[in-house]
């Protein structure tokens, strides 16, 4: 029918199925978006499950006030270009007390003002499922999980007791106060997500492409000096490196790559060929062992 | 010994490849706890270059820590990723990975061997086109093994490898191996499966995972990875069209659009389709989409159709080939299979999900359990955690299905509890036991509403429910004789009358109380019917079935009153002695004593009859009536 390849072609139905079981069965969805490749990926997918009608569901942004300045530009953009309904919240309470990722530490300042301030908005919109971008492939605690993942009243995930989750038969039923995290591209993998952009024409954040940008070698990790807020060391150079990224969230909590990938195909191609895993950029997820499953509990996406 | 064919020489292509076209297998791997199964796919993913260098080095520092495997790597901490899996050494969640050759892409289900997580497998199992099953060498043929066999059959895995597993631990004996296929082909014919290959391997060591072994040269099959790379997956498409409707695309008055995914057969504009409920048949006018009109679409493909009539299509219609069309039926034998902590019993209503239709059903007949070790079929009044079953269900409305062999989409259910909300069961239609179509609701001219007209009277259903000794029937038997004195036409229906005739053949099992309280349900839905006024006293101590007799009359023919009487009080009055015998021990499942009570959530009276005398309580009953406009 369309010029995707099968193995795609496959992945995009079904993520289309899962939007619309949600939207036929919930009552107050919504869909997080983190402004990443995945989130471009989500967005465009559900765009077309409900054509010619607009996206029945808001798009509810946790900003932590520490994104690249690219990532708010291109959200902006995104949201005006589209006509989308979108919900930008941020953790009062967490900002008046300072709280940030260079004193406080990634796993506190990630608890606050992201798992809270996620809670906080689910909470206070009374949304009973979130539409969420991870993949199975990204973490050993994800690959674990259904597609439609159930939340307690406080947001909880119990990994122990997930339903059981047959063929594409979604049992949306929940009771008042309870919530479903729901992932359409679960069974995607990264190179899966760039070979659909590349077909699809999908727009993504430019930090995705390779360009000499000012960063500081830290811990192992290139960091970026995106604003003057990030504290350089005396003993640390800022330099202007041919670098991308691979995953992208706090600025300071986030490691680029060295690389000339500078267009979709160089991506993929460099993909292909890679050594390491996505997540090996990303601060947060090493910050205490089974770090990821634990946040998941406490409701981080 | 080199492998045949070794992924390494291009390593990281092994994860997916950009420009060919490869086919996706899924498959899972099953078998007992224990057997190696993580620890094997552990392995093809290492070999196949899918696990990434920071990957690699997590799981190096891991298996020090936590693994089972000495010094070296353990390989089933790649999958094994919950905390509380990584401690116990099990897989407690099927997980998901990805890894491919040149040839092929698979996706691949780590299902857990222990018998209490057997749904998470049977999770696993319904999207797999082969399954994997390992067998520990230095063991007996183990139950779970063949529980494993029989789900996979059950769920229409028609490919099977058998993986003689931990080869290393008996020598590497070519009789050990043989032995244990011999036996598998033995106990699995009646299984059906298309191919079943045997292949000796020590997972641990990579012996016939990926790479031959020099220390099994007699034999001489494929390696694992090489039977998955060419084991041919036939997807039995079936040919006639199914389309269950999955949401209705409504953005302006100019546009009717009906959202759904091709379950099987093929769509084109200009097409007759039949609306399988209505029966009503109409053409595909256009197919929508994002990339403008669409010539064809196949199953697999999520569509957006226009159709060319202005007809009465929902979520939960079936679009179907006319010719070819499904059956329409309310009744249906199916296999079952049990995923629940609390019992299936027949005769309570749950919800049962096909395609994108929920409606009510009810197992009507258990016909037979499975003993998993020697597939015997064995009497059975309840179904337990992981039992599988034959059973015939009823739907509350006729809905259209195929048989599950021809049709996953249009053939399989799951049962979803009405109160928890849980899934408890997975059910694979075989066939449909009446065409409903065929079966006319007798309509009659002499109505409802002419009869209670003639009575003057608003029939309606007064349920009184609490513990035996709670004081229901003297409750009841009072408020029968004041709404008697008022010219009201009544009929009182009570738990013990009812048990020496209509219900002599039930005893005090769940199940049998179930159906107890069904058969009173129906009886008093007759009596309203007839247009009596109808007292029921009853334990009835399930919330489900209370729920269900009030579901199946009108919503303002129901009342429930809970006649709260603490235990410690009915044990005291005991006006039957039956308190006295069941805490002697003289019979079971007394309610209060060692059956559960679950009191009602939100009863439209409560009377407390520790503090107030049974006629001041019916001259209550008698009051809310009246408020409730019963009684004018
Ligand atoms: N000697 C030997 N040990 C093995 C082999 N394969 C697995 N094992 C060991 O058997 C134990 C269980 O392996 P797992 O891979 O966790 O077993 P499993 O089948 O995934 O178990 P569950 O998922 O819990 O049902 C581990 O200690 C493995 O190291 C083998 O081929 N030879
Ligand atoms: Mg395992």
């Amino acid at each position: 029918m369309n010029h995707l390849p099968d193995d795609l072609r496959r992945l995009e139905a079904e993520a289309i199925f899962i939007f619309r079981e949600v939207i036929a069965e919930c009552r107050k969805p919504v869909m997080l978006y983190s402004i990443g490749k995945d989130s471009s990926v989500m967005l465009h997918l559900a765009r077309k499950a409900f054509h010619p009608a607009n996206l029945p569901f808001p798009l509810l942004h946790i900003d932590t006030t520490w994104k690249f300045r690219d990532m708010i530009r291109f959200r902006d953009e995104t949201a005006e270009r589209l006509g989308l309904d979108l919900i930008v919240h941020i953790n009062r309470a967490g900002l008046e007390q300072g709280i940030n990722p260079i004193q406080h530490g990634s796993a506190a300042y990630t608890g606050v003002m992201k798992t809270d301030a996620l809670k906080q908005a689910l909470t206070a919109h009374g949304f009973d499922a979130a539409f969420g971008g991870a993949r199975r492939d990204e973490e050993l605690s994800r690959s674990k999980e259904r597609v439609f993942s159930f939340r307690s009243k406080n947001h909880v995930w119990d990994p122990r007791n997930q339903r059981p989750e047959l063929w594409n038969v979604f049992n949306c039923r929940i009771a008042p106060g309870e919530s479903i995290r729901v992932f359409p591209l679960s069974n995607w993998t990264e190179l899966d997500v760039w070979r659909y952009i590349e077909h699809e024409n999908i727009r993504v954040v430019p930090l995705y492409f390779a360009a000499r940008r000012p960063v500081v070698r830290r811990g192992g990790n290139l960091i970026m000096v995106d604003d003057a807020r990030l504290p350089i060391g005396a003993d640390e150079v800022v330099q202007d490196l041919a670098i991308r990224f691979r995953t992208l969230g706090c600025y300071p909590l986030t490691g680029a790559i060295e690389s000339s990938a500078a267009t979709v195909s160089d991506i993929v191609r460099e993909l292909e060929t890679a050594s390491m895993s996505e997540r090996e950029g990303r601060l947060i997820d090493f910050d205490q062992t089974g770090s990821m499953e634990r946040k998941k509990r406490e409701g981080y996406f | 010994m080199k492998a045949i064919s070794d992924p390494k020489v291009k390593a990281p292509s092994g994860r997916e490849g950009g420009a060919v076209q490869r086919d996706l297998l899924r498959l899972i791997t099953c078998g007992s706890v224990d057997d190696g199964k993580s620890t094997m796919i552990g392995r093809l993913l290492l070999d196949c270059g899918a696990v990434f260098e920071d990957r690699r080095r997590a799981l190096e520092r891991d298996s020090k820590a936590v693994g089972t495997t000495g010094d070296a790597p353990d390989a089933a901490l790649l999958l094994d990723g919950l905390q509380a899996e990584r401690e116990q050494g099990i897989t407690i969640d099927v997980g998901y990975h990805h890894f491919a050759t040149p040839r092929r892409r698979f996706i691949v289900a780590d299902t857990p061997g222990h018998v209490h997580y057997t749904r998470n497998m049977v999770t696993g199992a319904s999207n797999a086109d082969l399954a994997v099953l390992l067998v520990d060498a230095s063991q007996d043929m183990l139950e779970q093994t063949q529980r494993h066999s029989f789900i996979c059959a059950l769920l229409g895995i028609r490919d099977i490898v058998l993986a003689v597993n931990k080869m290393d631990l008996v020598d590497f004996d070519e009789r050990i191996f043989s032995g244990i296929r011999d036996a598998f082909a033995g106990f699995s014919s009646s299984l059906h499966f298309r191919s079943v290959m045997a292949i000796p391997t020590s997972a641990v060591l990579g012996d016939n995972v990926t790479r031959r072994s020099g220390r099994m040269a007699w034999y001489h099959g494929p390696t694992l990875l090489e039977q998955l790379e060419i084991v041919e997956i036939h997807a039995d498409a079936a040919p006639q069209l199914r389309m269950p409707v999955q949401w209705v695309n409504r953005p302006d008055a100019t546009f009717r659009g009906y959202a759904g995914t091709v379950a099987s057969g093929e769509l084109h504009p200009g097409d007759e389709v039949l609306i399988a409920r209505t029966n009503v048949r109409t053409r595909i006018e256009r197919i929508v989409s994002m990339d403008g009109d669409l010539a064809r679409a196949g199953a697999g493909d999520a569509v957006t159709v226009l159709l060319a009539d202005d007809i009465d299509v929902s979520r939960g219609d079936l679009l179907a080939s006319p010719d070819k069309p499904p059956q329409i039926a309310d009744a249906f034998a199916c296999d079952l299979v049990w995923m629940s902590e609390a019992p299936l019993l027949p005769g309570r209503s749950y919800l049962l999900k096909c395609g994108n239709r929920t409606v009510g059903a009810t197992i009507t007949t258990l016909k037979y359990r499975v003993d998993v070790t020697n597939y015997a079929h064995l009497a059975a009044r309840q179904l337990a955690l992981n039992d599988i079953a034959y059973v015939n269900i009823a739907t509350v409305e006729p809905i259209a299905v195929d048989p599950y062999q021809e049709n996953r989409t249009t053939g399989g259910f799951i049962l979803i509890d009405r109160l928890t909300n849980e899934t408890v069961g997975a059910g694979m239609i075989r066939f449909g036991l009446n065409r409903a179509a065929n079966i006319h609701h007798a309509d009659f001219d002499v109505t409802k509403a002419a009869r209670a007209q003639l009575n003057g009277q608003r029939p309606i259903i007064i349920w009184f429910t609490g513990l035996s000794g709670a004081g229901k029937s003297t409750i009841a038997n009072l408020l029968e004789r004041k709404l008697y004195a008022l010219g009201k036409r009544t009929y009182l229906l009570d738990g013990d009358n009812v048990r020496q005739g209509l219900n002599r053949d039930l005893g005090f099992t769940e199940a049998d109380r179930v159906e107890n309280v069904r058969r009173v349900a129906e009886t008093a839905k007759l009596f309203v019917d007839a247009g009596l006024i109808t007292l029921v006293a009853l334990i009835s101590p399930f919330r489900a079935e209370r729920r269900m007799a009030r579901a199946i009359v009108a919503a303002d023919e129901f009342i429930e009153i809970f006649v709260d009487t603490p235990v410690e009080i009915c044990e005291q009055r005991d006006p039957k002695g039956l308190y006295r015998k069941a805490r002697r021990g003289e019979f079971r499942n007394f309610t209060g004593i060692d059956s559960p009570y679950e009191p009602p959530e939100h009863p439209d009276l409560i009377l407390d009859t520790a503090t107030e005398s049974a006629e001041h309580l019916a001259d209550k009953v008698m009051q809310f009536l009246r408020r409730r406009g019963v009684l004018d």
